[in-house]
């Protein structure tokens, strides 16, 4: 179905070597990243008000809340693009994953009793166990194949939240976390700045993971599978252990990221099981721009903000005085996303992320 | 005597690999034009992007017309005849309908030529295409371009992989039919081209490096031995 | 027996939906390339068409389900012609932008009709049952078995004995080569984007009718099953996605019902996998 040309096939080791970087750029690449984190750290201390953008001020429990959330989603859209963006593995299944990270714990405490770090440790667990075991079924195909068998996997783990076994899940209800089963630093809305620093060490911890995994010989694979699988497999090397390496650490970071985001709304919803859930990622990912340092984080920001602020606006003063036609659609915030996403795959490929990049190429 | 098909400049990237780099020749309106060169050299690509297969820059005329900016339907229509390396016949479908799928336009569709030159293709009609012979999917891929009114034929090694015997036969098929009209033949058997073509185009590394009657660059082993890395 | 008989009956009516869902998105994805995201639209479009024409217009059930069939079909013509088309060759991009209508139009329709589920007009003779071999079958399990086979009849006769049919079987085999014989595949793609759309819009009007109702989210976990049935079957292949269809339709309902709930998907899921592992073209594809 593809065209094929005489194309020599030329392969040199060279081309999954790193580029070394200038020491400018070096400087933008840690700088930066530091600033910014440094600025995030500080924001629940600022009392500044942005009525039209946040619920509250700032430091506010709603607006460190929405913040927070924003934030968990950057990360977990960066798990998503190590998939997608670095490796070229279009998972429908990354929602099985929070959710495990999330139910886990979830149950551990709450039906169960166990004590927090236990819970914590068998999250650990089954977070490297369970995509381990269900990456190297999968990963035995490739392209479509593979995006059906892990939308398929994830589809049953939602029945089976669903259909709520011995109780446990809650069903369609969702499971609210056991008062007192956590820390109170993390728990109610007079700590929600402690929750708001968990959701961004948990941003951290991922985008270093990512930036050291990728820049290490694993992500020069990836990235060598991602552009040409069959070079990879010619040059000798394992393709199908790298994968499964990329799928595992996606994986588990977004079981993590199910944990943090637990402790954030105090409760599983079965929500995060659907394949819809997933497909938010996908899109988040495509409107930062794969594979890119931040491209991933930004659109997960945006979209996680969008999905929440867009409900805000649909009941708003400014769209209330429209007609309703355009009312009833503008009031979902899916609607906007959806179509924002259209718009951008048609005239941004790139996503936000090549804005950079074009800014920069039309400034020269 | 006015060329058929003119190349100008033809560019070909694929990836980082600039495949062909500024290709340029004519093909006469009469006889066979055959496209030479070694194992890689762009042969392929050539017809390739002449018919707009692979994105290609550069101008491509035919009888005077230019056709590169047209997708690749609309370059075929114009009566261009295509027979693609490895014998690329549809294997699932059978072989009256791969010969169905062919017909251009009203017709007549020259079934009474195919069959008289084929016909064993009369006899496996309805036989699936991937089950025949290699020397048979040829006749298919042949076939199909004899049932349509041609301007040209491009033919991709037509005789790869076949036995001796099917060689002579489709040798023999290729020279009637270039008696009506021009074909630009992509092939490495050197004794079929000094058999049936008249001019040869050499092609290396992206770029034509000769061009001239086939008499004159067969007959000098020399030359040959240089161009083609044989003799 | 009265149990298995009614099982495998309500076992082959799901199957008839996947069926109905499938044949259309595997031809999509085997001619042009495109993991049809957007045929769960086509589906609610159809259902909706098809309540919304019953109760609005005073349909009798018949004519509203035409009305849904073919508000379906013109929404996959549209979709291909103003959306897909444009992409031509940059498949990625076209499954992003059906991901994208998914999202947009299943909002859209929540929209206009709310969250809540609508109930279904349902025909009389529809609610009815039949009893077979001690068995009492509800009648709306042969109107889907019934549906899908003519269906998949037209298909075939579609497919076999038309030049269009000629030229999907072709391009599913070798779309490039299709054009290098002069002919415009893309009129190929707006008409597999018809039938597909028609068939996902009937699929969506049968299933209000066995639900009961009809609800903005109804199309997606179907698409789903509908998607591992395709895969099943064999990208590209009707007839593989039939047989994927009926096998996937009897599991699941069979394990269900004699194990608990959510071993039934379980099972397709296996079942998926196994296929897969054996045959990683699907039941239909050459063995790669």
């Amino acid at each position: 179905m593809t065209t094929t040309a005489d194309v020599p096939e030329t392969v040199t080791v060279d081309d999954i070597r790193p580029r070394p970087a200038s020491p400018r750029s070096r400087w933008l690449r840690r700088g930066v990243p530091l600033a910014a984190v440094a600025v995030l750290a500080v924001l629940p201390f600022s009392t500044v008000d942005l009525p039209a953008l946040l619920p509250g001020p700032v430091n506010s429990p709603g607006s460190l809340q929405l913040l927070a959330i924003c934030l968990v989603f950057a990360g977990l859209a960066a798990t998503y693009d190590l998939l997608f963006g670095r490796t070229g593995l279009l998972s429908f299944g990354h929602a099985l994953y929070v959710a495990l990270g999330s139910y886990t714990v979830n149950i551990a405490v709450t039906k169960l009793d166990l004590a927090l770090p236990a819970a914590l440790l068998l999250a650990v667990l089954v977070g490297l166990i369970v995509p381990a075991l269900l990456g190297a079924v999968a990963l035995r195909v490739n392209g479509i194949a593979f995006a059906m068998v892990t939308l398929a996997t994830a589809q049953v783990g939602s029945i089976v939240v669903m259909s709520d076994p011995g109780r446990l899940t809650g069903g369609e209800e969702g499971l609210p976390l056991a008062p007192g089963a956590i820390p109170g630093f993390l728990s109610g809305v007079a700590n929600t700045a402690n929750l708001y620093w968990l959701a961004l060490g948990y941003l951290v911890v991922v985008l270093a993971v990512i930036a050291w995994v990728v820049e290490s010989e694993p992500g020069r694979v990836w990235q060598a599978i991602r552009e040409n699988e069959r070079r990879v497999s010619v040059l000798g090397l394992p393709s199908y252990r790298f994968r499964l390496l990329a799928f595992v650490i996606a994986s588990f970071l977004a079981t993590l990221g199910g944990v943090v985001h637990l402790f954030l709304v105090g409760g599983s919803s079965p929500q995060i099981t659907t394949s819809n859930f997933t497909l938010a990622f996908l899109v988040m990912v495509v409107l930062g721009g794969t594979g890119s340092r931040w491209g991933a984080m930004l659109g997960g920001v945006l979209y996680t903000y969008l999905d929440h602020r867009l409900a805000a606006l649909g009941t708003s003063d400014a769209v209330a005085g429209l007609p309703e036609v355009l009312r009833a659609p503008l009031s979902e915030p899916l609607f906007v996303l959806g179509v924002l996403f259209i718009v951008m795959v048609y005239f941004l490929p790139g996503g936000l992320a090549s804005l950079t990049t074009r800014l920069r190429g039309s400034s020269k | 005597m006015t060329p058929l098909l003119e190349i100008a400049d033809l560019h070909v990237r694929i990836g980082s690999s600039h495949i062909l780099q500024g290709i340029g020749f004519a093909v006469a309106p009469k006889g066979v034009t055959a496209v030479l060169g070694r194992n890689g050299a762009g042969k392929t690509t050539t017809l390739k992007a002449v018919l707009g297969i692979v994105p290609k820059t550069g101008t491509v005329r035919l009888d005077g017309e230019e056709i590169s900016g047209l997708p690749t339907h609309a370059i075929v229509r114009r009566g261009l005849g295509y027979a693609p390396e490895d014998r690329n016949v549809f294997a699932g479908l059978a072989v009256t309908e791969n010969l169905r799928l062919a017909e251009r336009g009203r017709g007549p569709h020259r079934y009474d030529l195919v069959y008289e030159m084929f016909p064993e293709l009369r006899q496996r009609g309805a036989q699936r295409a991937g089950t025949l012979s290699g020397g048979q999917q040829q006749m298919v891929a042949i076939g199909r371009t004899l049932l349509n009114d041609n301007r040209m034929l491009l033919v991709d090694e037509p005789t790869k992989g076949l036995a001796p015997k099917i060689v002579t036969e489709v040798a023999d098929v290729l020279e009637r039919a270039a008696r009506e009209v021009p074909i630009l033949l992509v092939e490495q058997n050197l004794a079929l081209v000094r058999r049936i073509a008249d001019h040869v185009v050499v092609i290396e590394q992206g770029a034509v490096v000769h061009t001239g009657k086939a008499d004159s660059l067969l007959s000098d082993p020399d030359l040959t031995r240089e161009l083609l890395g044989v003799a | 027996m009265s149990n298995i008989v009614l099982l495998a009956l309500t076992g082959l009516g799901l199957g008839a939906l996947y069926f109905l869902i499938a044949s259309g998105l595997s031809l999509i994805f085997g001619l042009a390339d495109v993991l049809n995201f957007a045929h769960g639209l086509f589906l609610a479009v159809g259902a909706y068409g098809t309540w919304w024409s019953s109760t609005h217009l005073g349909l009798g059930f018949v004519p509203a389900v035409v009305f849904g069939v073919l508000a379906g079909t013109a929404t996959a013509v549209l979709v291909e012609m103003l959306l897909i088309r444009p992409l031509y060759r940059r498949t990625i991009e076209q499954v992003l932008v059906t991901v994208g209508l998914s999202l947009a139009g299943v909002a859209l329709l929540q929209a206009a009709f709310g969250a809540d589920p609508l109930t279904f007009p349902r025909p009389e003779w529809a609610t009815g049952t039949t009893r077979i071999l001690g068995a009492i079958v509800p009648n709306d399990r042969f109107l889907l078995i019934g549906a899908a086979v003519v269906v998949l009849a037209a298909i075939q006769v579609f497919l076999r004995r038309t030049r269009f049919g000629l030229i999907v079987r072709a391009g599913v085999e070798d779309r490039t080569m299709v054009t290098a014989l002069g002919i415009n595949v893309r009129t190929a793609f707006t008409l597999v984007f018809a039938i597909g759309g028609a068939a996902a819009a009937l699929a969506g009007a049968l299933a209000g009718v066995y639900f009961g109702n009809v609800s903005p989210g109804q199309g997606t976990s179907l698409l789903i099953f509908a998607f591992i049935v395709v895969v099943i079957g064999g990208m590209g292949s009707v007839t593989g996605s039939a047989v994927a269809a009926v096998l996937v339709g009897l599991v699941q309902q069979f394990t269900s019902f004699y194990a608990a709930a959510g071993v039934g998907e379980a099972s397709v899921v296996l079942l998926l996998a196994v296929v897969l592992l054996a045959r990683p073209g699907g039941l239909a594809g050459r063995a790669a």
